[in-house]
């Protein structure tokens, strides 16, 4: 809304690296919220693994195996989107007054999140992946790099759109909504716990509008081969996406009241 | 260093801001003085390039508040009513991040930041987490992360509410010296009147988005009458004694076996008025303070609907919640 331009580009990528450090170093000194995090898909994991796993299921692989890419798409899901809704509580105290009272632009602010999310996001998965080869899941250099980028891209996605929703949203009890009506579909729709190949027409129509369906293939793909789509195809349109709530989410983040 | 004009500010139907013009001097301490709910915050968030006004405008620094923004903010530092370090981090991690923010080489830096945690006192407690930190500790660290990139003009937004009276002594101390060594205009808003005698070159009453007085400390008490001498005889009053004679008196009133007599400057002039004098009883007298002026001024406006609990207030603190 206001004008903030004439700021060279090395004071631009300083302001970058400096929301960036403060969100890793915040995140690495709550310890309560770096084990809740890493806790959550474990537990899905561990525990919805075998127990949907001893039911028998037609899906040609362990059903441990099956959700393991979902799970780390849980993880990725769960972090950025509550990550990019933390904007509520920075508004709450006046830190996004002393950051907005900087010479900074919004678009600064807004890509340093997204950088911080993709950062902590990047920590969680990297445990994930570790649990996985307990698992007895085998990765080579080519899989961790699509994991890699599918990873990065995703949670850049996800923090944008928590972002968003966190720049309308008032309220510290909006966080309860975000949950609800965000992250809770984002996950069961995306296929993480069942092949999307034999859904009703209906449902499968609505996993089409969801970023995490293509994370999910994509990383189904190169961990275990099993993809519905080409791996290229998935990328392709999670890209897209990314593209088009990045759009979003900087303008609702430009048309944000500051006070 | 600021000016004002013609400002106006407006929420659906409320006017926060009703027609505010006035200019603030360089290097000068001004006092943004009022009740809760007058539109000081709403001022400073103007200033501070945070809102857009709906009517008006202002410069700060020589530049447009609505115009150019990045030059305004450079040229400021503020510190919030609400705490906005995070407690999380430490007082020399906060200012790492803010001289990042503020793109002060790197170079500077580490020097820059050892200036200002020196200039507040917090050089040997930079490296404990802010949630250690007391009130007034952490209001300090606030002001020096404001401070970090030479700013001409520094706001200060109710800098020592909730503190206790020797934090605010404590707080004061530090506002004069940022004054005199970082050579900054200072707005400070604040609803203590001492605090606003103390501290502040002028001061600017404000009621309903209105600027009501606008004079140093000393004129606005002159303003009530100056100082007030009562001298109390031991029978009656002498007739041939004619008080008005004195260039300081500006009126005076008998009642029964005393005199009252509104002056200025009583340190000085009482010796003249009581030389000679036979009879005296007793001599009382009284300076009129800030809250005296306070009281007169927003008389008149505060009437019915007090802002102090009013419904206007109480209304925006449960829009805020």
């Amino acid at each position: 809304m206001l004008s903030t331009k004439n700021l060279s580009s090395n004071i631009v990528l300083g302001q970058l690296y400096a929301l960036w450090l403060r969100e890793i170093k915040v995140f690495l000194r709550e310890r309560s919220r770096l084990v809740a995090s890493t806790f959550t898909p474990l537990l899905w994991l561990i525990v919805i693994g075998s127990g949907l796993g001893s039911t028998n299921l037609q899906i040609g692989t362990d059903y441990e195996k099956f959700i393991f890419p979902g799970i780390i798409c849980m993880s990725v899901i769960f972090t950025s989107v509550f990550f990019g809704a933390y904007i509520i509580w920075d508004r709450k105290f006046d830190f996004l007054k002393s950051v907005m009272v900087a010479p900074s632009s919004r678009t600064t602010v807004f890509i340093g999140k997204t950088l911080g999310g993709m950062t902590t996001s990047l920590f969680q998965v990297a445990i994930i992946l570790v649990v996985g080869i307990v698992l007895g899941i085998n990765y080579d250099a080519l899989s961790l790099l699509q994991i890699l980028s599918i990873v990065l891209i995703l949670s850049f996605c996800l923090t944008s759109l928590g972002l968003t929703f966190g720049s309308y949203i008032e309220s510290l009890e909006g966080f309860q909504l975000i949950i609800s009506f965000i992250v809770f579909p984002l996950f069961f729709l995306s296929g993480a716990l069942f092949p999307i190949d034999n859904l009703p027409a209906w449902l499968k129509l609505i996993t089409l509008v969801d970023p995490a369906t293509y994370s999910v293939d994509a990383l189904r793909n190169s961990i275990l081969h099993l993809g519905t789509y080409s791996f290229e195809y998935d990328l392709a349109v999670l890209l897209l996406f990314t593209f088009i709530i990045t759009i979003i989410g900087i303008l609702s983040f430009r048309r944000m009241k500051a006070v | 260093m600021i000016t004002v004009k013609n400002l106006v500010k407006k929420y659906a139907d409320f006017k926060a801001l009703d027609g505010l013009s006035f200019e603030v001097n360089e290097n000068e301490i001004f006092g943004l003085l009022g009740p809760n709910g007058a539109g000081k915050t709403t001022l400073i968030h103007i200033l501070a390039t945070l809102l857009k006004p709906t009517e008006g405008g202002a410069i700060v620094n020589g530049f447009d508040v609505l115009h150019n923004a990045t030059k305004v903010r450079q040229s400021i530092g503020v510190v919030f009513q609400a705490p906005s370090s995070d407690d999380i981090l430490t007082g020399y991690e906060n200012l790492k991040i803010h001289a990042l923010l503020y793109g002060i080489p790197r170079k500077l830096r580490e020097k820059r930041i050892s200036e200002v945690l020196e200039l507040v006192g917090l050089e040997d407690r930079k490296n404990d987490q802010v949630k250690k930190y007391s009130g007034g500790m952490r209001r300090r660290l606030e002001i020096a992360r404001g401070l970090l990139h030479h700013p001409k003009v520094f706001f200060l937004d109710e800098p020592t509410l909730g503190l206790d009276p020797k934090s605010r002594e404590t707080m004061w101390k530090y506002i004069k010296k940022m004054v005199r060594e970082e050579k900054v205009t200072i707005i400070l808003t604040t609803h203590y009147m001492e605090e606003a005698d103390m501290l502040c070159d002028r001061i600017g009453f404000i009621t309903n988005g209105k600027i009501i007085a606008l004079d140093s400390p000393s004129k606005l008490k002159q303003e009530i009458g100056g100082d007030v001498v009562k001298i109390t005889f031991n029978d009656r009053i002498p007739l041939d004694k004619d008080f008005t004679k004195f260039d300081f008196v500006h009126k005076v009133e008998q009642k029964e076996n005393s005199v009252i007599i509104y002056m200025e400057k009583v340190n000085s002039n009482l010796h003249m008025l009581i030389k000679d004098l036979d009879g005296v009883q007793t001599i009382e007298y009284k300076k009129p303070t800030l809250n005296d002026v306070f009281l007169k001024l927003s008389g008149d406006y505060l009437s019915g609907d007090s802002p102090e609990g009013g419904f206007m207030q109480r209304y925006a603190q449960y829009k805020k919640s």
